[in-house]
């Protein structure tokens, strides 16, 4: 891997080196190193899609899963699929992620589709991370699609975060829960320039005592666009909770579309909704502490997405 | 050290000039200066044009021999002014030791954020990694704005009403921080107070009242004709 390679690496998985664990490399659209553990398997798709089945033995507890992408070409599309069954009782981290650094004019693209078999009782902390970079003028798109089966008393933690370099995004993720099943998800995306970002979650409380809380957090800036959707519906006895908190800046449109729905008495939702520029009062304290206008700005939107 | 000449505040209300502050002139100099009056009287006006966050239609600030009339928030704090608000402000996503730390103009270590914290009466574990959120309390909040002040260590420090919202903790050792802090920077301290506590601890006290210096002079000369005024309750009446 050559110097930019290896910086987009840092930037989607903190990888400093080869990870510890099951892990797969994939840049530019073909593999660049995979291993493997006794207890998470990692295989090519055997249905003519790009992408890899990845298998989680039951009871593994305490490993990790690296699955970074990585590209450089510009004027490059792929559409990748990779699949993830998680065995019962298990408790892995999944870290996946893509960076794209595109110093062409043309489009770089990538489409992931995730698809989470999660076990029953088993424990998954999913972080996923997209940047981009690049001095030409050529577009960063990403279009990430998440698909969560969750069985019975799983738990589900999805941490995604948007920072920087992507022009066009539209996130798309959805998830069924049974019985006693928790999903957690924690979103945030920061955007500027004339980018644009549209992310959805449906999700579906099918199992008695289950439960979601989606939290979004994001800032928009310049002529920037966002758009946040959340679609609970609780379909028995459950718990939901969705959250959008927006700060906006500049010329920038934030939309946000929460929407409940109750198809049982016993089901609890709420939905909360904030969309607002910085406080000036917050500025005014950290200027009092020395920090000029800029820097307290820079630092409630680092607090805000951290 | 600081110097307030025909500080003049105007505000329009409803077509006519309303005036908040006329024509204060005031020096300070002393370890600790308690800023008194009714309510309305315009102290926390006057403390906002010390800082930099009001700037006045009339007269000047000297501070240290220059002028800092026109000086932004941020480059009177860099010269050494410092502002507790009466109603802390509120971050999500900043913890307790990052405001810190933004305050002390330096990464600090856990434990020197841990040592401002317990100076104010909070038990550092407990809130070294909290958001400066609606999860504090109205009492922490306030707490935790001392403790950025002292974080600075400046030469002047301008408190707006720092007892309110503290409960029991009590003002002994809420007086106890300002001690310590002069030890620290031998500067100056402003304290807007009703309290006779705060007022006891006082070299100077000034008394504004509709926007004009009623009285000023040491704490001998002055708080004997304020206590039953009601313009400084005690205590007890508080609580």
């Amino acid at each position: 891997m050559d110097e930019l390679e290896k910086m987009l690496l840092l930037q989607v998985a903190d990888l400093h080196r080869v990870p510890d664990g099951a892990y797969n490399i994939r840049k530019n659209g073909e593999g660049d190193g995979r291993r493997s553990t006794d207890r998470i398997r990692i295989e090519d798709r055997k249905d003519g899609h790009a992408g890899i089945d990845i298998f989680i033995a039951p009871n593994t507890k305490n490993e990790s899963v690296h699955i970074p992408v990585v590209i450089t070409k510009t004027d490059y599309r792929e559409r990748v699929y990779n699949d993830f069954y998680v065995g019962e009782n298990a408790d892995v981290l999944i870290i996946a992620g893509c960076g794209i650094h595109n110093c062409g004019v043309e489009t770089s693209e990538h489409t992931g589709v995730h698809t989470f078999h999660i076990g029953r009782g088993a424990k998954v902390r999913y972080v996923e991370k997209h940047y981009g970079s690049g001095d030409g003028n050529g577009e960063n798109i990403m279009n990430p699609a998440t698909v969560i089966y969750q069985e019975e008393d799983s738990r589900f933690e999805m941490e995604s975060t948007q920072i920087k370099g992507i022009d066009s995004t539209d996130r798309e993720t959805t998830a069924t829960l049974k019985k006693g099943a928790e999903l957690v998800v924690r979103e945030k995306i920061y955007t500027h320039g004339r980018q644009f970002a549209r992310t959805n979650f449906t999700v579906d409380l099918n199992g008695e005592n289950s439960g979601a809380d989606v939290v979004s957090r994001s800032v928009a800036a310049d002529d920037s666009r966002q758009t946040f959707g959340s679609r609970i519906n609780g379909n028995t006895a459950c718990h939901g909770h969705t959250e959008c908190d927006a700060i906006i800046m500049d010329r920038a449109c934030v939309t946000a579309v929460p929407e409940l729905t109750a198809n049982s008495v016993d089901a609890e939702l709420i939905h909360e909704a904030a969309i607002g520029k910085i406080a000036g009062e917050q500025i005014i304290k950290l200027m009092t502490l020395g920090l000029t206008e800029q820097e307290a700005e820079e630092q409630i939107i680092k607090g805000f997405l951290s | 050290m600081l110097e307030l000449q025909n500080i003049c505040f105007d505000v329009e209300e409803n077509g006519a000039i309303k005036h908040i502050l006329s024509d204060v002139c005031l020096t300070i100099n002393d370890r600790f200066v308690a800023l008194t009056g009714p309510n309305g009287s315009g102290k926390s006006t006057l403390a906002k044009i010390i800082a930099g966050i009001l700037t006045p239609t009339g007269g000047k600030l000297i501070f240290n021999g220059e002028d800092i009339t026109a000086l932004s928030v941020t480059e009177r704090a860099k010269r050494g002014i410092s502002f507790a608000f009466q109603q802390p402000v509120r971050f999500k996503g900043i913890t307790v030791k990052d405001l810190i730390s933004l305050a002390a103009g330096k990464h600090i270590t856990v434990g020197e954020a841990c040592g401002f914290l317990s100076e104010v009466g909070l038990c550092a574990r407990d809130y070294i990694d909290r958001e400066v959120n609606a999860s504090l309390s109205g009492g922490e909040l306030k707490r935790i704005e001392i403790a950025t002040v002292l974080a600075r260590g400046t030469e002047l420090s301008v408190f707006d009403e720092p007892e309110a919202g503290i409960d029991l903790w009590s003002f002994q050792n809420l007086i106890s921080v300002f001690e310590k802090m002069y030890q620290k920077t031998q500067g100056s301290i402003v304290i807007i107070s009703h309290q006779e506590r705060i007022l006891n601890i006082a070299d100077k006290i000034v008394v504004l009242t509709a926007g004009k210096i009623e009285r000023e002079g040491t704490r001998e000369e002055i708080l004997p004709s304020l206590l039953g005024t009601g313009v400084c309750r005690a205590l007890t009446d508080k609580l």
